[in-house]
């Protein structure tokens, strides 16, 4: 398969962010959380890379830790996404009615709140929220999108003649849904999934930034928060999270765009 | 338009508008642990739990609080703050919505106003330097995360160059500047590559060969043929997005200090003031369905394809 160059970008983008997040614990230099009162805000050094945050912790130990949490979150959310509204979509799309009818009238409902409004209420009101409530705030909303891709997917392959010749030879529904639909609606879903990890980035940042939640000091919506709190003595603790995030939504942004171009015949040049 | 189509999304809106008052009003009770012990802390006075307990009505059956929970929506005073019981939800809700609303409606118009021209510029000539300098800066605006963009604006307009007005001035006008365009840049970039796709599949279209054949310069063309028609989908899809900055509101008069839903929300939160978290996430979510409903109706009115199709 040839890439574009700019998929090639978004390729090394989202790997450099998962092997930080694989690796990251290791390479740290130092504890996230480990304060050194003699280094308050200091910029980048040789002991401290890319310098210290204003209780003197080394920042890009805190990033890569940061970025463990970032992809924790990101890739759980998406997968539970992903399932739960593939399974959906599917499950309405083939057996229509009125479990069709229950699965879409939900899906306005919760697509009645817009951005990240429930994902707010939700994470808000919950007192001690932990990487478990962040998913579940997330996912509450997060699988509206693909069980509408897979719906609409599911009701174009409903009457291809082989989804129609394994129910004439008797397959029973669960079957067809999994053994035969389900696996020709992965690649768009999987585009989706690619624009999906970005949003969830966005958005669980958004809500750290915001001082929701409560999770480590060091997830980079929180550095992002304490940096811009400083921003008028230094712009290094603001930049590096604000760079860290900004390239991983490019990055799927990148990788998304090119895999939708890949996937869509009419868009071939 | 048919009247069925109006018939069938009007009751898909009235459907939404009643699962979302249900779930706003499940929110206290989906989140674990006892909310006025969560409110309160485990170890306070008993009389002050009772008494919290009976203002926000959570003493009451479920059917009970949901019964005067909607009256509380239908009279329009969303019940009072607990637990002093001083002032109704709504005069608070009420107080914080025009900033908010402003400051959307700025965003929208920075939105539109950049992503048109380059959107246009980008799809006139296809895989020119000036396509992939718009298509660069959208892509940037896509991936900015807002609560960084907005930070870097202030230390470069207000703290270094003195230009535009920060957190702690004066309201006005040039006080609106650098908010809406934190709020705006990221519907600014969905646009701009939107009125791009959408334009490049206009100019293919038969009737675009038709209006260069008759003469008309390539600007006429492109301006009174080719953007009119591709800027429905554009409009609607701004218009939709509107509700989004409401809620993107939260983020951008934090950063900036501002007053306003956003601001009331983040307050409410703090204080576990459940009655103002239900109240504000209604009227955002309830006015983002409306405005929907009036996008899709208004829609359907201008373009006669659609008409004819629904």
């Amino acid at each position: 398969m040839k890439l574009s160059s700019s998929a090639k970008v978004g390729a090394v983008l989202l790997g450099v962010f998962l092997i930080m997040a694989v690796l990251g614990p290791w390479l740290a230099p130092f504890d996230p959380e480990l304060q050194s009162l003699d280094h308050l805000l200091e910029g980048p050094s040789r002991t401290h890379l890319l310098g210290t945050d204003e209780n003197g912790c080394d920042l890009l130990s805190q990033l890569l830790w940061g970025a463990r949490l970032a992809a924790g979150i990101s890739l759980l959310t998406v997968a539970v996404c992903l399932s739960v509204g593939t399974a959906l979509g599917v499950l309405g799309g083939y057996l229509g009615g009125w479990v069709d009818e229950l699965i879409m009238r939900i899906v306005d409902v919760l697509l009645a709140f817009p951005g990240i409004l429930l994902n707010l209420a939700i994470v808000a009101l919950v007192p001690t929220a932990g990487v478990g409530v962040f998913v579940f705030a997330l996912a509450v909303n997060g699988w509206v999108g693909y069980a509408r891709v897979a719906r609409g997917q599911v009701l174009q392959l409903r009457e291809r003649e082989y989804v129609q010749a394994a129910r004439a030879i008797g397959a029973r529904p669960g079957r067809i849904m999994l053994r035969h639909i389900a696996p020709n609606i992965l690649s768009p879903l999987i585009v989706q999934a690619t624009f999906g990890l970005s949003g969830v980035i966005l958005v669980e940042a958004s809500l750290s930034f915001l001082g929701l939640g409560r999770l480590h000091s060091y997830s980079w919506g929180s550095l992002l928060a304490q940096g811009t709190t400083y921003l008028w003595r230094t712009s290094h603790l603001a930049l590096v999270p604000g760079v860290a995030i900004a390239a991983v939504v490019l990055g799927c942004n990148l990788l998304g765009d090119a895999l939708r171009d890949r996937l869509d015949p009419k868009r071939v040049r | 338009m048919s009247s069925a189509y109006l018939r069938r999304r009007l009751l898909s809106s009235l459907v939404a508008i009643v699962g979302v008052l249900l779930l706003v009003f499940l929110l206290v009770h989906l989140i674990p642990g006892d909310p006025v012990e969560n409110l309160l802390g485990e170890r306070a006075d008993p009389a002050d739990l009772a008494d919290m307990r009976a203002c926000m009505d959570l003493d009451q059956p479920l059917w009970i609080q949901l019964l005067r929970f909607l009256r509380h929506v239908f009279d329009g005073t969303f019940g009072v703050t607990c637990p002093d019981r001083a002032r109704t939800v709504s005069s608070l809700v009420w107080a914080a919505l025009p900033p908010t609303v402003e400051l959307a409606a700025a965003a929208m118009l920075v939105a539109l106003v950049l992503a048109l021209p380059l959107g246009v510029l980008a799809a006139v000539r296809p895989g020119s330097v000036l396509d992939a300098t718009a298509t660069t800066i959208s892509l940037a605006g896509i991936s900015m995360p807002a609560m960084w963009l907005g930070p870097l604006l202030l230390s470069v307009f207000y703290v270094q160059l003195h230009w535009l007005p920060g957190p702690a001035d004066p309201d006005g006008l040039a006080a609106l500047v650098l908010p809406a365009i934190m709020l705006g840049t990221h519907l600014m970039a969905m646009l701009a590559r939107m009125t791009r796709s959408s334009l490049l599949e206009v100019l293919s279209e038969d009737y675009m060969r038709t209006a260069r054949m008759k003469g008309l310069s390539s600007t006429a063309v492109i301006l009174r043929h080719g953007l009119r028609n591709a800027l429905v989908p554009v409009i609607t899809v701004a218009g939709i997005q509107f509700g989004s900055l409401l809620a993107g509101a939260v983020v951008t008069e934090k950063v900036f200090a501002r007053p306003g839903l956003g601001t009331l929300l983040l307050e409410a939160i703090s204080e576990r003031n459940y009655r103002v978290v239900q109240g504000t996430t209604l009227v955002i979510a309830v006015s983002y369905v409306l405005v929907n409903l009036l996008v899709d109706v208004t829609y359907g009115l201008v373009d006669p394809r659609i008409r004819v199709k629904s």
